[in-house]
């Protein structure tokens, strides 16, 4: 028996986002960014948001998200991403404004920027990509960095005495009145990938909506940082990172309850 | 309508932000410059002209959300004191990097360090040269008056518009404190999105329309080629910037033996030098910059070639601006005249007298 296709518009049930460039990504081959960038896409565009809004890329592996994505960007200083977007939103308050930043960026030399701008609940969406090392700059320690886990700055594994405890910017971020929604995802499988796009979903509509600033984390991998191939990677976060950064979501204000 | 109003050197910077058209000021409180911010929040001006104020958490945090602002074709601006400024030479550097105009002022005091809350001009440096990394410049404004720190801030928003690069106006504690007599121009009003989408389409990030490709505000370029040809734009630029922008004052240079070249409170100061000296017969001359960079380095250039037989500089620093004063002398003339420094550090000030008789003591060493 033969079955009919029919190729049509009508039948379409997937498509590369018209909001991504033609660029090659620089990102390494089994990175998270790249699958990121296209649910950001995705959803700029599902949203018809494409004229109005404004991306503000970090220092990090990222910073070239504005050569991939089809909208108009702001490259900002290493880890102040929230505060340009801060300024972005107040003096263009219709638009659509997000920052995409890494774990180094957002949570070491950003820190204060980050928990500022989520305190005076700006109406932005934050998107923060923790792979729990400096992927750019060769594979430093970042703060997010599991206890025991080797890298270019702790070659014997991260130890508590000497660096300090990884920590969890998301649940300090929750517990600060300005900050409406905080969520933690992942993108390591068909069905986080969709999680993960119905969070940043949810984010960009609170956003619009003006309830204040939603924080989506996305735990990935950075296979090269990490030294293991793709595969590995995926199965070493499944197993280490996903243990202590806890997936789903930490805090939900719904609209009625602002 | 036109204003005549008796206010402080901080408090007219507030006003002309407000009737200058500005859309946003950034800033964090630092003596002595805090009653920027103070009387912008007095006036909630949001609710007059729409111009956003913020309290930042750091002056790294309102360098950078100048740096938002300024990415969206807006007027924006911040203002600090000499530690808050020296955080902020990041992102000053990223805005001259990625071509944003804005507007920083200064309201110095003296170093290192967390140094005194007294006046100081000993930002020269950090002003002139760059401050931040990279090769890059700002147009650097010194007022002398409460009038001055009202108009620098529309004179520094235009400047920055027509050559799309940060403005730092540098003033110090003493303009910033002293109350004068300010004439207040008409309300100008904001830019409407019509206008920026006018003015600025081909770079301000306002959301990208059909009819353009998108902007990208950034001063990354890793192909070192293109980072070449960006600069030498950037270096085009400022040649321009130095042909047409250079500002100054002069008094009794027609017939002046011996010139002072002093900015800001200083020049205040050796005004009153030169009324003194002039009194007892001594021919004497002050050059003001307006902009300290650009530099007048052709007009000192001039008066050592014409005759003119020693230039002093009295400057609240150790002795910043008297070396451009020697270059300029150096480079623009055959004639060797000396070119003496005359200082207070840390926050003290001289008097006219003071700086009258280091003049009568290095006019003397000349004539002996
Ligand atoms: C002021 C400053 N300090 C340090 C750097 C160097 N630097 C560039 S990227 C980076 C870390 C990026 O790591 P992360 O934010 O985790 O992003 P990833 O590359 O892993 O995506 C650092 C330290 C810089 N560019 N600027
Ligand atoms: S270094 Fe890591 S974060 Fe950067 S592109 Fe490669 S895998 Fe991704």
């Amino acid at each position: 028996m033969s079955v009919q296709v029919e190729i049509s518009e009508r039948n379409k049930v997937y498509g590369r986002s018209p909001l991504l460039t033609d660029a090659v990504m620089h990102y390494c081959p089994g990175c998270s960014h790249g699958t990121i960038h296209k649910l950001v896409a995705e959803v700029i565009d599902e949203m018809g948001l494409q004229d109005n809004t404004v991306g503000v890329s970090p220092v990090g592996c990222a910073v070239f998200a504005y050569n991939y994505i089809d909208i108009d960007w702001i490259q900002a200083a290493h880890g102040r991403a929230c505060a340009v977007a801060t300024a972005v939103k107040r003096l263009n308050p219709e638009r659509m404004v997000f920052t995409y930043q890494g774990d180094g960026d957002l949570s070491a030399i950003g820190t204060a920027e980050t928990i500022h701008a989520c305190n005076r609940g700006e109406n932005i969406v934050v998107v923060y990509v923790n792979n729990a090392i400096y992927g750019m700059t060769g594979g430093q320690m970042a703060p997010t960095t599991l206890l025991g886990m080797k890298t270019a700055t702790s070659p014997h594994g991260r130890e508590a005495a000497i660096h300090g405890y990884p920590y969890k910017i998301a649940e300090m971020v929750a517990v600060l009145d300005g900050v409406c929604y905080v969520t933690r995802q992942s993108v390591q499988s068909p069905a986080a990938v969709r999680k993960t796009k119905k969070a940043l979903r949810q984010a960009f509509e609170n956003a619009m909506a003006g309830r204040g600033l939603s924080f989506v984390e996305v735990v990935s991998s950075c296979n090269s940082g990490w030294k293991m191939s793709p595969v590995d990677a995926n199965r070493w976060m499944e197993e280490n990172m996903f243990p202590f950064y806890r997936l789903g979501d930490v805090k939900v204000v719904t609209p009625t309850a602002i | 309508m036109e204003d005549i109003k008796l206010i402080k050197g901080n408090e007219a910077v507030a006003l002309g932000a407000i009737r200058g058209g500005c859309d946003g000021y950034f800033g964090y409180p630092i003596t002595p410059q805090s009653e920027v911010l103070e009387t912008l929040m007095e006036l909630r001006p949001w609710e007059t002209t729409g111009m956003v104020v913020l309290q930042a958490e750091s002056e790294v945090a309102s360098i950078n959300m100048v740096y938002g602002g300024a990415a969206c074709g807006k007027r924006v601006m911040t203002s600090s004191s000499s530690p808050g400024v020296s955080l902020m030479t990041e992102g000053i550097s990223y805005l001259a990097g990625a071509e944003l105009p804005c507007l920083i002022v200064n309201v110095q005091r003296g170093g290192p360090g967390l140094g005194t809350i007294q006046p100081s001009q000993s930002d020269y440096f950090q002003a002139v040269k760059g401050g931040g990394h990279g090769d890059y410049h700002m147009i650097v404004l010194a007022p002398a008056s409460v009038q001055e720190m009202y108009d620098h801030v529309f004179d520094g928003f235009d400047l920055a518009f027509r050559y799309r690069v940060p403005v730092m106006m540098l003033a110090d504690g003493i303009i910033g404190q002293m109350m004068e007599k300010v004439v207040m121009t008409r309300q100008r009003p904001r830019w409407t999105a019509e206008e920026i989408a006018e003015m600025s389409d081909s770079w301000a990030t306002t959301g990208k329309h059909s009819g353009r490709e998108r902007n990208v505000a950034t001063s990354l370029e890793l192909d070192s080629q293109v980072m070449e040809q960006r600069n030498e734009r950037l270096q085009a630029r400022y040649r321009q910037i130095e042909e047409r922008e250079v500002r100054f004052e002069e008094h009794g240079m027609d017939d002046a033996e011996y010139v002072m070249v002093a900015f800001g409170s200083s020049a205040r100061i050796a005004s009153e030098t030169m009324e003194m000296a002039r009194r007892d017969g001594m021919k004497v001359g002050l050059l003001r910059p307006v902009t300290l960079w650009p530099f007048p380095s052709k007009r000192i250039a001039e008066l050592a070639a014409a005759g003119v037989k020693g230039i002093l500089v009295p400057e609240l620093n150790a002795g910043q601006m008297v070396e451009d004063v020697r270059l300029a002398v150096q480079g623009g003339s055959d004639k060797k005249i000396p070119v003496w420094h005359y200082g207070r550090l840390g926050g003290m000030v001289y008097s006219p007298d003071d700086i009258y008789s280091e003049l009568k003591r290095r006019s003397d060493e000349c004539a002996g």
